[in-house]
């Protein structure tokens, strides 16, 4: 296991009496993409600050590579670059001008600050736009922006709030390649999002967020295995018999939900094909198909949440 | 618990600082301001040499009465310059803070390894230099015109006095760029923080000279059999108008730029027993006399500023 870059433990926020966080415990490792996933107002965004030391904590401890945020910030933030939601910046100044500025505040020398910042931007494909004021740049573009300053500081770990948000799907996609290709040169990248669909072709790990505390913490099969019960998903569409009846006793099965186009979703704790296709011609019927689905998180997260607060509501 | 903090609070102070001067300088805003201010300028020094060229020939002081002098219908410089300057300190300051937090660039600035105070005293410090710069061209600008069109060179004592009185404008322009600074950490919406910053700026350049009569009478009343209550009357009135940055100004003004000025506050006959009338003073007294008003113009902008650290320090970064 390679080395633990983040931890935070019992990390608990309350503004009055809102609990925005409460006793939370994550640790990230070096090289690893964590997404931080759940609807809004879960506690993504304040979990991020408090890492950052731009918050503090109510109780709870953070160690970032092996600085506390709180004692000692400009160590941390040296280390730890920040990608925040809607990331803004000076429009009237250019493209360039913009990440100049904070790479002098980020203390990067005059001599090495050029050659870094056209690095970024060629990277992020803006050199065309390197010298046009932000003020005409599209919400892709200044993500992508955002993402070079994260290169220019040259960051070990980039932490990135909502890096999709409203971005279109091509727009989402080259965002999503450009954190790939920042996390195989050995950046460790820690973002949050509510869009998971797009996140689980990325993130090597996740943790799911709600009302402030963390629900499950793995990979996303892991996830999936646990709020689905079950990792082998089918598909099966069949005529002339009922497939909740004839499949019911099958000790794999987890659940079947009919769906609106006539096929059935299966979900189970194994491969269960051979019974499915046995049971239906025994059964009289006509099997017209039968494939492996995909788990997609989107689902994982819908379900999951239902059962948060069906759990809540009892 | 003890918090001793790692690193020093200047780190990328003058990056700053230097980045929010030249925003100033190529601002819009700034360059309307100036506009306006270089016109004033130009229009009460222009009408000040004509009078001067009318009627006083003899004065020892020809280059400060530039900017004193005043004829119908301007005002004079001196007096323009203390209404239009607290609106360029305003226009510089009032949406410092929470611009960026419009901008969505807080968020972004603090997450480089910068402290809050280099923020915060690097955006004070690059206003003031911005108005530093804007005074230093108008006192030469005047200097020059009076050169021109007098034709005589102004006087060592003229100069440092021309300098001092560089100086205190500066400390007055310090206090409403602090007052905008307050406001921009006070208020989240800059039109809030510049609307509060303006009604201030009212209430002192107008409404503050007709409020202090009444509220000293209210104070201090005057017993018509006793007259030392006259005494304490005027007094009060004078304490109270020097809550005034502008009074503070005004009077230091007055003490710098008319050397025959012997005192700021009331003088009893039996006080000038002695006494040369139209005498002036010399260089060192003008700035003895000055000393408090001086004094409490940096002291109002070290209060200030202080008050939006200590907002700033608190405030939660959300955006």
């Amino acid at each position: 296991m390679s080395e633990i870059v983040i931890e935070a433990k019992g990390l608990t926020k309350r503004y009055g009496r809102v609990r925005a966080v409460e006793s939370l415990d994550l640790t990230v490792r070096a090289g690893e993409v964590f997404g931080l996933l759940g609807p809004n107002g879960a506690g993504k965004t304040t979990t991020i600050l408090m890492l950052l030391g731009l918050t503090e904590p109510t109780a709870g401890s953070v160690t970032v590579l092996g600085h506390d945020p709180l004692r000692e910030p400009l160590q941390v933030k040296r280390l730890v670059g920040y990608l925040p939601d809607a990331v803004g910046f000076y429009d009237q100044l250019t493209a360039r001008e913009n990440l100049a500025y904070m790479a002098r505040l980020a203390g990067i020398g005059r001599s090495e600050r050029g050659e870094r910042i056209n690095r970024a931007l060629t990277f992020v494909r803006l050199d065309g736009a390197a010298d046009r004021a932000v003020k005409g740049f599209s919400r892709g573009m200044r993500q992508r922006l955002g993402i070079a300053d994260l290169l220019v500081k040259n960051c070990r770990i980039a932490i990135l709030d909502e890096p999709t948000s409203g971005l279109d799907p091509q727009s989402t996609q080259e965002l999503l390649e450009m954190i790939g290709s920042l996390s195989r040169e050995g950046m460790t990248i820690l973002l949050s999002s509510h869009l998971l669909s797009l996140v689980q072709s990325t993130c090597h790990r996740v943790a799911l967020f709600s009302a402030g505390r963390v629900g499950l913490t793995g990979t996303v099969a892991e996830v999936a295995a646990k709020v689905l019960g079950g990792s082998f998903r089918l598909e099966v569409e069949a005529q002339g018999v009922d497939l909740s009846t004839i499949l019911s006793g099958l000790p794999a099965l987890v659940r079947i939900e009919q769906q609106p186009n006539g096929t059935a979703r299966v979900d189970a704790t194994h491969d269960l094909r051979a019974e499915v296709a046995q049971r239906v011609v025994a059964g009289g019927g006509r099997l017209l198909r039968l494939e492996q689905g995909r788990l997609s998180l989107d689902e994982v997260y819908r379900r999951y949440f239902e059962q948060v607060d069906h759990a809540k509501a009892a | 618990m003890q918090r001793q903090r790692e690193g020093s609070p200047w780190t990328g102070l003058s990056a700053v600082a230097w980045k929010e001067a030249a925003d100033h300088i190529s601002s819009v805003r700034l360059l309307i301001l100036l506009v306006l201010v270089l016109l004033t300028a130009f229009g009460s020094v222009y009408a000040a040499i004509g009078q001067i060229k009318e009627t006083i020939g003899e004065d020892p002081f020809l280059f400060l009465r530039l900017l004193t002098t005043a004829r119908d219908p301007l005002p004079s410089f001196v007096s323009f310059l203390s209404f239009l300057l607290p609106l360029i300190g305003i226009a510089l300051a009032f949406d410092s803070i929470n611009g960026e937090y419009s901008r969505r660039t807080m968020s972004r600035i603090l997450s480089q390894p910068i402290y809050r105070d280099a923020l915060l005293f690097g955006k004070f410090l690059g206003s003031m230099l911005v108005l530093a710069l804007v005074l230093l061209t108008l006192w030469l600008l005047t200097t020059g015109l009076g050169i021109l069109t007098l034709g005589l060179p102004p006087s060592g004592a003229e100069i440092l006095r021309g300098l001092g009185f560089l100086v205190a404008s500066l400390a007055y322009g310090g206090v409403w760029v602090a007052i905008a600074l307050l406001f921009s950490t006070l208020f989240r919406a800059p039109a809030t923080s510049a609307l509060a910053a303006l009604s201030l700026w009212l209430l002192f350049a107008v409404f503050w000279p007709m409020v202090t009569p009444f509220v000293a009478g209210l104070v201090a009343p005057v017993d018509p059999l006793n007259p030392v209550t006259l005494i304490s009357q005027v007094e009060a009135q004078q304490a109270l108008a020097r809550l005034s940055p502008n009074t503070l100004f005004g009077e230091t003004a007055a003490a710098l730029l008319h050397p025959q000025t012997r005192s700021l506050g009331l003088v009893f006959l039996y006080q000038l027993q002695g006494a040369v009338r139209g005498a002036p003073l010399p260089l060192g007294q003008s700035f003895i006399l000055i000393w408090p008003q001086l004094s409490g113009l940096i002291a109002a902008m070290v209060i200030l500023f202080t008050g939006s650290y200590v907002s700033f320090q608190r405030q939660e970064v959300r955006a």
